[in-house]
């Protein structure tokens, strides 16, 4: 109401004053604008690499070697598809990494859930060192075991005679070295999330811990089960430092080394074929991704954040 | 039969001791309420009634049965959270019912027990909602709901309506208390509110620092307090503390509480306070509804004073007046027509047949 | 029930609290044994399958060639008399500060950009921009290897075409380097830019309001308000990928391979030439655990945030 009273005498200021709330608005749309504008850049320079997968995956070799423009494909064609996807060898990659994956997500889960579930809400003595020992393991890279582990399965064959090496197998017991503790971390911190009354009532509603962590937690933690569970199947999936220290032979490799090592003949590179490989073995975590980003972006911050 | 029993039970946090040994005895059907201020133990008390906290020493008895160590689920006890604690993937009717499957109660049992039990707390419409669908209310219903179901014992109730609006608690409360009316079940109910003590409860414990200060009826505990605690803690505005002396004066008994104010003391009270005459760290303890204005016909036992008013606050039924008296803020109950003005004058009668003498030392009510 | 009143009829009323005490202790050792065997598998995993190993990889390291003699720290003083493996310590080090300060940078501008947009296309443009951290590294590797080759370069094809010379990307040391820390920070940035954005959103509106009020500009806003509340999320964002970087094995090895003469290589590919590829498991374990000062350092600090925050909440 003091505006209104004061009105007739800032008329002749008022005219002045318009411009600057006009350019205030106008600031906001160039700030949009400009978003934009390096969002496309962005955009450009992350996709880039995909794209340019998807476009020599569609040339035959002769188009590759006539050096044309390499953005662009002249007459595209499936055929590296169709030669892929019929060859005995690229299938029995995919075969093996579908099989190890999906073990190494059973594994893991049944494993971390249970695990996270005695940590965040059973304690016992040392759970609480335990936990942080699990988060300090989820550090420890692969690039630091891989070497001990080596010579570990090495003596496992002198000592018991079991062949651990060379074995596509062997890789669900190397996968959950990463995915294990990466995967109890978040789910501790998913059940701490969950209000302790809730198992408490579970608990005199005459349910066993058993019980409270299938019928209660598990449906609760839901979400946090499925970040759990895309991250370790993208982490199994892509993979490449123990199959190709521990693999050799080729029915016993799984898609990226069998990619990069057979694909690649000494300096005779096929690249209409190892880009469409490559763009295969990238499509089921993208399709995954696809349909479950919520969740992927969730289980990443949770496992930096949580703790 | 289901009374419950406490004998020196303790509870101790590594070394710090939360319950210092408590005895009390529940009577079948009745409606306990534990109150005092956080801290004071009351909630741990009734989790370890409820076995979801171990007791460190002492005794406690469900029906006559020692159950120190029964895991919750054999005590037949049913807990309602202050959060409702609700299954939140669960609809109403398999949040109510979760307890009943567990124990592998037959269907249609559960069904007829369910219904009754949604009947009862007028829930029959909410069954296939989901905890998220639901106000806080109605949340609040089914937590009882899912304890009733179960037929237990006893019922626990922590801090309940704590969660809920003003009004919303007042009603929900009124709900409680007719839900005990028609099941009947004795009935443990923790709170840090002493009006929901004083509405519900058949009998209240009041607690601080790990023990107990007094048991007895809502009257009992408002009229008769045994401590200054309870003296402070039951009743609003809280009592008026007065540090005073106590002297004989021509055979008769006076509180003084200044050089130029003395009360006198009731004549049935004088052989029960004459033992104390002269004695320092004593209080006069005075509820705000018991200093009013003054009024031409003299009652036995009050006794007029005048006071400069400092604050007056109108509350519609009644208006407060504040004033200093000993160096203590003094709070008075006075008709909204007595005319209280701040910063004047104004005659006040106290009513000494209610008023209370604290050894301070001690904390006792003499 | 029965049994429940057998017991408590035995005790009678007087039950005393010593036996009480016992049987309680009992029930608690059951919880708690439960929650260990629920545990156990989670601890058998981690004790055999990385905890002894990183022990074991100090003893390794600490052996001959052959294996059979104790050499105590030769390896060590082996590896210091060596100029490669200077180079390499040189290269790990530019190659992840670098990359980390650079996926940083990245992902906070684009972080703000998106966070800049209206909140209904934010889910698209996130979606779009996290796609590199999605494909498995060793392929979209495979796909920048493409775009880098000698004679068909699609890089060198577009600066053919703006009139500048072809570059040798993995050629030449300097344009290798430059090339491995290219990839590594198009793969990692996202992963910076997400978890930015996650903090940014948590930042109060009210906080830039009242500096808006109080006449703080747009650059003043982001110094004072956005840097000092997503301080935590940055430091720890930073702190995770340095270790990851710093142990990075995938891009390296098929980018480069170590290549040209070894100054490409970091710790963990060096360490796989050496060990596997060179049959000299001690050697290579040695190298690898050249990464441990830094993983303990960064571990610590990333530890000791977490414990801060969970002691705030």
């Amino acid at each position: 109401m003091a505006d209104a009273a004061i009105a007739p005498t800032t008329t002749a200021a008022a005219p002045a004053r318009r411009p600057q709330y006009g350019s205030m608005s106008k600031n906001r749309r160039w700030a949009l604008r400009w978003s934009y504008f390096f969002l496309v850049i962005f955009a450009v320079f992350f996709l880039m690499p995909p794209f340019y997968m998807f476009i020599t995956s569609l040339k035959s070799s002769a188009e590759i070697s006539a050096a044309t423009n390499p953005w662009w494909v002249n007459s595209p064609t499936l055929s590296n598809y169709i030669e892929l996807l019929t060859q005995n060898q690229y299938l029995t990659f995919f075969r093996n990494s579908a099989i190890v994956s999906v073990f190494v997500v059973i594994i893991t889960m049944a494993i971390s859930v249970i695990a996270a579930f005695a940590l965040a809400r059973m304690k016992f003595w040392g759970s609480a060192t335990l936990a942080t020992g699990v988060f300090l393991t989820y550090l420890i890279p692969d690039t630091l075991l891989f070497i001990p582990l080596f010579k570990m399965f090495a003596w496992v064959n002198d000592t018991f005679g079991i062949q651990l090496m060379n074995h596509w197998w062997t890789l669900m017991i190397l996968y959950p070295t990463l995915t294990v503790p990466f995967a109890t971390w978040i789910m501790i911190g998913y059940f701490a999330s969950i209000p302790k009354e809730l198992d408490e009532a579970a608990l005199i509603d005459g349910a066993t811990w058993m019980q409270t962590l299938t019928k209660i937690f598990i449906p609760v933690a839901l979400p946090g089960i499925i970040a759990a569970t895309i991250f370790t199947f993208t982490v199994a999936w892509a993979q490449f430092l123990y199959p190709l220290a521990f693999t050799t032979s080729t029915s016993e490799l799984v898609l990226p080394v069998g990619i990069v090592t057979t694909l690649i003949k000494g300096d005779v590179f096929n690249w209409g074929q190892i880009m469409t490989g490559a763009l295969l073995g990238a499509a089921p975590p993208l399709i995954i991704y696809a349909f479950l980003m919520d969740y992927y972006i969730a289980g990443l911050t949770a496992g930096a954040t949580k703790g | 039969m289901a009374q419950v029993t406490l004998r020196k039970v303790v509870k101790k946090y590594d070394e710090v001791l939360a319950v210092r040994g408590i005895d009390l005895d529940i009577t079948d059907k009745e409606f306990i309420v534990l109150v005092g201020p956080s801290g004071c133990g009351k909630s741990t008390t009734l989790r370890m009634i409820a076995g979801l906290e171990e007791i460190s020493g002492g005794d406690i008895a469900i029906g006559g049965d020692i159950v120190n160590d029964v895991p919750p689920k054999d005590r037949d006890i049913a807990m309602v959270f202050q959060n409702y604690a609700l299954y939140p993937h669960m609809n109403v009717y398999e949040n109510m019912s979760f307890g009943l499957k567990l124990k592998r109660t037959p269907r249609n049992e559960i069904e007829r027990r369910v219904k009754q039990a949604a009947q009862i707390l007028d829930i029959t419409e909410l069954l296939d909602r989901k905890p998220k669908q639901l106000s806080g209310g109605q949340r609040q219903r089914v937590a009882m709901g899912r304890a009733i179901v179960r037929d237990p014992k006893v019922f626990l109730f922590d801090e309940p309506l704590s969660n809920l609006d003003a009004k919303l608690r007042v009603q929900m409360r009124t709900e409680i208390k007719k839900v005990h009316q028609k099941v009947r079940t004795t009935t443990v109910y923790v709170t840090h509110d002493q009006v929901e003590a004083m509405t519900l409860a058949d009998r209240v414990v009041v607690m601080n620092a790990g023990l107990i200060e007094q048991v007895g009826s809502p009257n009992d505990l408002y009229h008769s307090p045994a401590t200054k605690f309870v003296a402070g803690f039951i009743g609003s505005p809280a009592m008026n503390f007065i540090p005073c002396q106590v002297e004989q004066a021509a055979g008769a008994l006076r509180v003084r509480v200044n050089d130029t104010l003395a009360f006198p003391v009731p004549a049935d009270r004088t052989a029960r306070y004459t033992p104390h005459a002269g004695k320092p760290n004593v209080v006069l303890g005075l509820r705000p509804e018991h200093i009013a204005e003054t009024r031409p016909h003299i009652e036995p036992n009050q006794h007029d004073f005048s006071q400069v008013i400092e604050v007056v606050e109108p509350m519609g039924m009644e208006t407060l007046v504040y004033f200093t008296l000993a160096g203590i803020e003094v709070c008075g109950r006075v008709n909204p027509n007595a005319g209280a003005t701040a910063d004047k004058a104004m005659t006040l009668r106290a009513d000494l047949s209610n008023m209370h003498l604290i050894d301070d030392s001690t904390g006792k009510v003499l | 029930m029965a049994d429940v009143a057998a017991r408590g009829a035995v005790r009678g009323s007087g039950a005393l609290t010593s036996d009480g005490r016992s049987s309680l202790h009992k029930l608690m050792q059951r919880k708690s044994t439960i929650a260990f065997l629920m545990a156990l598998p989670l601890i058998t995993l981690i004790a055999v399958l990385v905890a002894y190993p990183a022990g074991y990889a100090v003893y390794l390291a600490m052996l001959n060639k052959g294996m059979n003699r104790f050499v105590g720290l030769g390896n060590f003083g082996f590896l210091f008399g060596r100029d490669t493996f200077w180079m390499v310590v040189y290269q790990s080090c530019l190659f992840a500060i670098t990359a980390v300060i650079f996926k940083a940078i990245i992902g906070f501008v684009v972080a703000h950009f998106v966070h800049n947009i209206p909140s209904k296309g934010q889910r698209k443009w996130r979606g779009m921009l996290l796609v590199p951290w999605v494909i498995p590294p060793a392929m979209s590797t495979l796909a920048w290897l493409w775009l880098f080759d000698p004679s068909y370069s699609a890089f060198n094809w577009i600066l053919e075409h703006i009139g500048m010379d072809r570059v040798a990307w993995l050629g030449e040391t300097g344009w290798a380097r430059f090339s491995v820390i290219l990839v590594n920070v198009w793969i990692g940035s996202p992963f910076f830019m997400i978890m930015y954005l996650a903090a940014l959103k948590s930042v109060p509106e009210q906080l830039y309001e009242a500096a808006s009020i109080d006449g703080a500009t747009w650059w003043q806003r982001i110094w004072y308000v956005t840097l000092p509340m997503m301080r935590n999320i940055i430091a720890i964002t930073a702190l995770f990928s340095l270790i990851v970087t710093f142990a990075n094995f995938d891009i390296v090895r098929v980018l480069t391979k170590g290549d040209p003469l070894n100054t490409t290589h970091v710790f963990a590919t060096w360490a796989f030439r050496v060990g596997i590829e060179s049959g000299d498991i001690p050697l290579g374990a040695a190298v690898s655990l050249f990464m441990v000062p830094i993983l303990a350092v960064a571990a610590t600090f990333i530890l000791r945030d977490i414990t801060k925050r969970g002691s705030e909440v």
